[in-house]
């Protein structure tokens, strides 16, 4: 097996606070192979995008990572100072965020904020940084790249300017792409767009994408493996097509289980009971037995299980029996 | 006799520059259509559910519904009383009590310095009405606690705030529910207890929920009769099944392979083309023509009007 691009180990995020410390993740793994999509799924609070943040060495103080490794490219990078984590964000990895306003300058025209990062990242002249900036534009769909280069970011519709951020976080062609929550704030049918473009980048290029969402049907339709996530810690890593259509872990069940689906009709929802605990009153045991249908003592008493990279699906004492796991 | 009647609603705003401004620039008015030329009928105690993308005018429906916006032209008729023009008030007043409305952001619309008790009382209290028990009564309804009741909205989360948010929706027993977008701002597991509750109450109180949304799967799951809207238009209204099984409109053909589904693992379908226009300028005759694959010259010159196609209605001239 190749190299990963993107290697995570262990990954534990710490924030100390006045009345203890809170564990956001916790005892992450996983890895990212060049042009693979992981979805990385959960609820608010699971701690999805404080991974995606501590990979890209964006947490805010006081948060830091204070177990575990991340490797890109085999390149250990969560030790970094903070001037090489900066040459490397943008060059190595992009990001795409949730609001597209809010992660473009206002102030600047889109062709000036692509030409800046290439600028920044590669070693090329001013004439072929616009050069490849309208070409970039041109990539993600935008009609008449030519003109709207010399654009403002507020003449552009939602769906445009994640269009311009998906430019900017490819111009510098970064071997891992991180988007958070990247369709939250679209419509369906932009939605369906920018799933389409960023499927297509990344086969086309080979880049490696952490795409984080809340939205199963998003993951479903876009990621190649998925990871589940709740309160902090993984709790099923698996094939898409596997984990969704016979989730072994009780909380993915219930997760697919309470999506409306056509198929079921207008039958009652299945239902969580409770909802996730808070950080600072994590359970012991298994941080889902108080929800779980199958918790038994074990659960109560013992550290769940943690899935180790490629053995076991679901870190859960008692997985769910399916007759075939294909 | 529907308990709901819209007729030919229209609604207008004025987005123009200052008329300074425009004097200067000489630029002409700017009116935005938010809702054009809608009419529909919900029937008592069934669920009315209104889907569209965003500025597609569904907010602006719902808002018109309880009065807190007028129409520009056409009516709103609740139990043949229409709101905007009935000058008995205390007809007013009998119908406005037998609306509530549920709002989208549980954060925004409980006020943070009040009590969950005086919350949920407010809407009996403002008309004199006896409130004593009655927010410990509801909150155990919505699946709280009464003791609840003492404790100010930041202490709960999401979920629980938008249980809160119903509990007052139904402290002056209304019969018909406007809910904006009432799950949009809830994860997936407390989305399902939601949806779950208001099903269960609307079944115990004989409640009419005008449902808005621009999710299709859970207006899919709630709804009895959905109303697509685009552009401030209604471009098909149909029962669930019909509406997933045998879409009419273009617009609602490419919503339905546009929405994610959880079976479609690596689905490449081409996606959509283009956005929705500026409704300011909307484009003439039928407003999805741009983007529609079937468009002749015909749509680009008549708007379409909504009629029967065997169990829908739809606004498209090719529709059979």
């Amino acid at each position: 097996m190749t190299t990963p691009i993107l290697s995570i180990r262990d990954l534990t995020v710490d924030i100390p606070t006045r009345h203890g410390i809170l564990r956001p993740v916790s005892g992450v793994s996983y890895d990212i192979a060049a042009g693979e999509i992981l979805g990385v799924v959960g609820e608010s609070g699971a701690g999805k995008s404080m991974a995606g943040n501590a990979v890209i060495g964006l947490l805010n103080p006081p948060a830091h990572i204070s177990a575990g490794e991340i490797h890109l490219n085999g390149k250990r990078i969560d030790h970094l100072q903070r001037d090489q984590m900066r040459r490397l964000r943008g060059k190595e990895i992009g990001m795409v965020f949730q609001d597209p306003l809010t992660s473009l300058n206002p102030l600047l025209k889109i062709g000036d904020q692509l030409t800046e990062t290439m600028l920044a990242h590669l070693d090329i002249t001013a004439q072929e940084a616009r050069k490849r900036a309208i070409a970039a534009l041109e990539e993600v769909g935008i009609p008449g790249a030519a003109e709207r280069v010399d654009s403002y970011p507020h003449e552009f519709s939602g769906g445009m300017r994640q269009r311009v951020v998906i430019a900017l976080a490819l111009c510098a062609e970064p071997s891992l792409v991180i988007a958070d929550e990247p369709t939250t704030a679209l419509d369906v049918s932009v939605q369906a767009q920018i799933i389409a473009l960023l499927k297509k980048l990344c086969r086309e290029r080979g880049t490696a994408v952490m795409l984080i969402t809340h939205d199963m049907g998003v993951i479903a339709e876009a990621a190649d493996r998925v990871a589940v996530m709740y309160a902090g810690k993984l709790v099923e890593l698996g094939p898409v097509r596997d984990v969704l259509t016979t989730p072994l872990h009780p909380y993915t069940d219930g997760l697919m289980g309470s999506t409306p689906l056509a198929s079921r009709g207008k039958d009652r929802l299945h239902q969580i009971p409770g909802a996730m605990p808070r950080l600072d009153a994590l359970p012991q045991g298994c941080a889902f037995h108080p929800r779980c249908p199958k918790a038994q003592d074990q659960c109560r008493h013992d550290p769940a299980p943690r899935i180790e990279d490629g053995a076991g699906r679901a870190a859960c004492f008692f997985p769910l029996a399916r007759e075939e796991v294909a | 006799m529907s308990l709901v009647s819209i007729r030919s609603l229209t609604r207008i705003f004025d987005v123009s520059k200052p008329w300074l401004n425009r004097l200067i620039e000489r630029k002409p008015k700017a009116l935005l259509t938010a809702v054009s030329d809608v009419s529909f009928e919900i029937e008592e105690k069934t669920v009315y559910a209104l889907v569209g993308e965003s500025g597609s005018g569904k907010s602006t429906i719902g808002k018109m519904l309880v009065g807190l916006l007028g129409p520009s032209s056409g009516a709103v008729e609740i139990r043949g009383v229409d709101l905007a023009r009935e000058t008995d008030a205390q007809k007013v007043d009998d119908v406005r009590a037998d609306i509530q409305m549920i709002f989208q952001d549980p954060f925004a619309s409980l006020n943070p310095r009040w009590r969950v008790r005086d919350i949920i009382a407010e809407p009996v209290a403002a008309r004199g009405g006896e409130t004593g028990g009655l927010a410990e009564k509801l909150l155990e309804q919505v699946g709280l606690s009464a003791r609840d009741a003492g404790k100010f909205p930041h202490e709960f989360s999401g979920g629980q705030r938008q249980r809160i948010c119903i509990a007052r929706a139904l402290a002056s027993e209304p019969k018909l529910i406007v809910c904006d977008e009432p799950t949009s701002a809830l994860d997936v597991s407390v989305q399902a207890q939601v949806l779950n509750l208001m099903s269960d109450l609307k079944d115990e109180f004989g409640l009419t929920y005008l449902f808005i949304s621009h999710d299709l799967t859970v207006v899919q799951h709630m709804a009895d009769r959905i109303g697509v809207l685009y552009l401030g238009r209604l471009v098909e209204e149909a029962s669930p099944d019909a509406l997933f099984d045998d879409p009419k409109h273009p617009y609602t053909q490419m919503l339905l392979a546009a929405a994610p589904q959880l079976g479609a693992f690596g689905r490449d379908v081409p996606p959509p083309t283009g956005e929705i226009p500026d409704p300011i300028n909307p484009p003439p005759g039928c407003a999805y023509n741009p983007r529609c694959p079937l468009a002749t010259d015909l749509c680009r010159t008549e708007r379409p009007e909504l009629r029967e196609v065997r169990d829908a209605r739809v606004a498209c001239h090719f529709a059979e």
